[in-house]
């Protein structure tokens, strides 16, 4: 690659170190000061909670970067969560359904969407942004439906005048509550596995190749034998059941159906797949960046919050974050002519 | 006629590299001076210069009787320098009609009028295109015309700056020869008015239609300067530095089995019907103006699309690809026009190496369980790098940091990696320098033993370089055999009434 003709070595190789570990030695940087100031911060069960706080965006982001690597986008992913959250309180407190059949019918869900949006994007051409951006909306709207655009919650009158008679089972509470050896929380091994698996996938193996190559020069891997469309399809399934397993384990931790629940996790999500593209200086969409996208700005709310810092904070933190990450991607990476 | 530009030593270091070495030659008014080189001989340095985007390290431009120098391509473009780009990309803008493309300088430097549109709008823009004869319905968007139409919208824009030197780098790069033609009516005009053209070309066939003398640089360095009657075998020597067009014809393999048989196939529902044999060991040409349905003929023998009508068959098998993979597994490979479009990955993919590039087709035959098999990648693409000649570092240098010629030969070494029995290759000569062109020819001969080779190529001397034999297409539909320029002309000049 060009690097760039006049700058002296040593400025480049400082900048391309910057690029590389810029944001792992920041987040690093940022647990020290934050263990100094608070030495709760580094106990093995705050750890543990940023992760269970994180793992939700971090899974939907997760599912955005598969539709990323194969050159799309994922704008519904927040609100297919939420509504799927949604779904699985319906599921058992109005229907009285069963721990399993209310997570294949939200599964069930997630792929449907996917379905949806791969019909709108790769069948009928409409750009990604645009159509998974009427999905957001649709879903949004979709989960006030059936309750008049109230949340659910055991006992409660339904529009009908009758009284929802279910409850949410304990083993689907579990999903959201339980740590295993006291630890470790359920959705954080979700998150664990499905990233490390995601990972394999796109990294590892010629199916990775497959959808990289499609995102890249969806032609070159056509002609190169690829069937590309189905790829793409499988993108948006990929995307849109990850983000599914992200309601659930939502549901499960909130125990109730909250129609405000998805408020910001589309953003979130995004966000920490941008920051991502910044982690290793991979300057692409990539599994493990996104996770640690998502952890950094984990971090960073814990920390502050442990120091007494605003909550209204929040968002400017997030928002110096995503440009700082992106000024390490685009900024400071050797221009491509 | 007047010198219009001189120039006198200009040098040009990027690095450690010498990109130009003291470089002079004059350009006169009304005459067409045609630049060749190979690749990275520094036929774009200079005209980087020459447009401003580049400062020179040494050396001096005079026009008209004065020195100067350009810190920017506008101050070259006030003083009458004027280059029309290759890339159709840079051309205008797609969306916007022909009449708002041709006004697109005045808009863009607020000389235009505040309202734009309208029909003064529409008198100015005629006048622009009346400026070279340019006959097009103007309120045509520009991205509905043909890349010929838009070249010309492109060479109209320029001369409406009423340039003293106008530099056109490659114009008929993808032009059909009638589209040629018709540019060069608009050059002629040009060069009758007075205008000073910079012609930059590969191709033979323009530089002996248009050229009145030519400037020859190798590394760097004018390595030639050649008037009327133009001696284009001499001007090759001296562009690659050695003779070349003799590659060496090898005797058909006499009992070469068919292996690719096409009977009565329509490529257009309204097209002849046409038959067509392909043998093994056989290296065939097919050639004929853009748009004579070359690369519809290749999509349909390679699964992108089914024949409109007809029979396929493939050593003796009905041969009905649905998709580029079943191709690709039944040993039926196509290296596609247009490398950056057709092959080559953007650097953002992780595998957008040589390596990677050229594996990826073969993932499923390389790699077990879904794995890629990176070390039978490197192994594969190491013996290619040196059977191909490549000139790279190794297996993980990029495509992007090669030059044109040696980026086709990845290419070509890609679908070398696992053995064809049918070889597709359209236009693997495209922006590759004759030098490279040799390498090429010689390596698609050395390998076609036991395959059937087609070559789609525009340029008809292309053509009967590459092939044993040349199939002429024209309005979808092959046409005949042909052995040499005469018959091929006659075979494209005579009326091909479409069957309906």
């Amino acid at each position: 690659m060009a690097s760039p003709a006049r700058a002296p070595k040593g400025a480049s190789s400082l900048r391309r170190f910057a690029i590389d570990y810029g944001l792992l030695i920041l987040l690093v940087g940022l647990v020290v000061v934050f263990a100094v100031a608070q030495p709760a911060f580094l106990r093995v069960n705050n750890l543990f909670s940023i992760l269970q706080a994180v793992a939700i965006v971090a899974l939907l982001g997760v599912g955005v970067t598969v539709t990323m690597i194969a050159g799309g986008f994922d704008l519904s992913v927040g609100g297919l969560a939420a509504f799927v959250q949604m779904a699985a309180a319906y599921s058992l407190i109005v229907l009285d359904g069963s721990t399993g059949s209310t997570i294949l019918l939200c599964l069930g869900l997630g792929i449907l969407v996917g379905l949806g949006n791969a019909l709108l994007i790769v069948r009928l051409g409409i750009p990604d942004l645009l159509a998974t951006l009427g999905m957001l909306f649709l879903l949004a709207g979709l989960q006030l439906i059936p309750t008049g655009g109230r949340s659910i919650a055991p006992g409660m009158t339904l529009l009908d005048g009758s009284v929802a008679d279910g409850a949410f089972t304990n083993a689907f509470l579990a999903l959201g509550r339980h740590r295993f050896w006291d630890i470790l929380p359920v959705p954080v091994l979700v998150l664990a596995v499905v990233a490390a698996a995601l990972w394999f996938v796109m990294d590892l193996t010629r199916f990775g190749r497959v959808f990289h190559a499609v995102g890249g020069n969806e032609l070159a891997a056509r002609l190169a034998g690829a069937p590309t469309r189905a790829y793409r399809v499988c993108a948006y399934v990929i995307s849109s059941t990850v983000a599914s397993l992200g309601g659930i384990l939502m549901a499960a931790r909130i125990g109730r159906g909250d129609v405000s629940a998805g408020n910001g996790l589309m953003l979130d999500a995004i966000a920490a797949a941008l920051i991502g593209y910044a982690v290793l200086g991979a300057n692409r969409p990539n599994i493990l960046g996104t996770v640690v996208g998502a952890v950094f700005v984990g971090v960073l709310l814990n920390g502050l919050t442990m120091l007494n810092a605003p909550y209204y904070l929040q968002d400017f933190v997030k928002g110096a974050v995503l440009i700082g990450a992106l000024t390490v991607t685009y900024g400071l990476a050797p221009k491509r002519a | 006629m007047p010198v219009v530009l001189a120039v006198e030593g200009l040098t040009k270091r990027f690095g450690s590299t010498r990109a130009l070495t003291d470089a002079s030659f004059e350009l006169h008014a009304g005459e067409v001076l045609a630049l060749m080189g190979a690749n990275g001989a520094g036929k774009s340095t200079l005209v980087k210069i020459l447009c401003g985007v580049h400062g020179a390290d040494a050396g001096s431009m005079t026009i008209g009787g004065t020195t100067v120098a350009f810190a920017s391509p506008r101050q070259a473009r006030e003083h009458g320098i004027i280059a029309v780009h290759q890339t159709i990309a840079d051309v205008g803008v797609p969306t916007l009609s022909v009449a708002d493309n041709l006004l697109l300088d005045r808009s863009c430097t607020g000389r235009g009028p505040l309202l734009a549109g309208g029909r003064r709008s529409l008198r100015a823009a005629g006048a622009i295109a009346a400026g070279i004869g340019l006959e097009l319905d103007l309120s045509r968007r520009l991205d509905a015309l043909s890349i010929a139409e838009r070249q010309l919208v492109a060479i109209a824009r320029a001369v409406a700056h009423d340039p003293a030197v106008l530099i056109l780098d490659e114009p008929t790069a993808s032009l059909s020869a009638p589209e040629s033609e018709r540019l060069f009516a608009v050059l002629d005009r040009l060069r009758d008015r007075g205008v000073a053209l910079l012609y930059i070309s590969h191709k033979t066939g323009d530089l002996r239609r248009i050229a009145d003398r030519i400037v020859v640089l190798r590394d760097g360095r004018v390595s030639g300067e050649f008037r009327r009657p133009l001696d284009l075998d001499a001007a090759i020597r001296a562009m690659v530095g050695h003779a070349v067009g003799q590659v060496a014809r090898r005797d058909p393999v006499p009992d070469g089995a068919p292996i690719l048989r096409l009977s009565q196939a329509r490529l257009a529902p309204t097209a002849a019907a046409f038959d067509l044999v392909v043998h093994a060991g056989e290296v065939v040409a097919v050639t004929g103006p853009v748009g004579a349905g070359k690369s519809t003929l290749a999509g349909a023998i390679f699964g992108l699309w089914p024949l409109a009508a007809g029979h396929m068959d493939l050593d003796g098998r009905p041969w009905r690809p649905r998709s580029a993979g079943e191709a690709i597994r039944n040993g039926v490979f196509m290296a596609g026009e247009d490398r950056w479009r057709t092959t080559f990955f953007p650097g953002t993919v992780p595998f957008a190496q040589i390596a990677g590039t050229i594996g990826f087709p073969f993932l499923d035959r390389w790699g077990r369980a879904g794995l890629v098999a990176r070390t039978a990648e490197t192994r594969a693409t190491r013996r290619l790098i040196a059977e191909f000649g490549i000139k790279a570092r190794g297996p993980e240098d990029l495509p992007a940091s090669l030059s044109g010629g040696n980026q086709q030969k990845v290419v070509l070494a890609r679908w070398h990696a696992e053995p064809a029995r049918l070889l597709l290759l359209d236009e693997p000569f495209q922006g590759v320098d004759i030098g490279a062109r040799d390498d090429i020819i010689r390596a698609i001969r050395a390998q076609s033993r036991d395959r059937a080779t087609i070559v789609f190529v525009n340029d008809l001397e292309e053509a009967l370089e590459v092939g044993d034999r040349v199939v002429v297409m024209a309005d979808h539909a092959v046409v005949g055999d042909a052995a040499d320029l005469a018959r091929i002309s006659a075979l494209l000049a005579s009326p091909h009434p479409a069957v309906s």
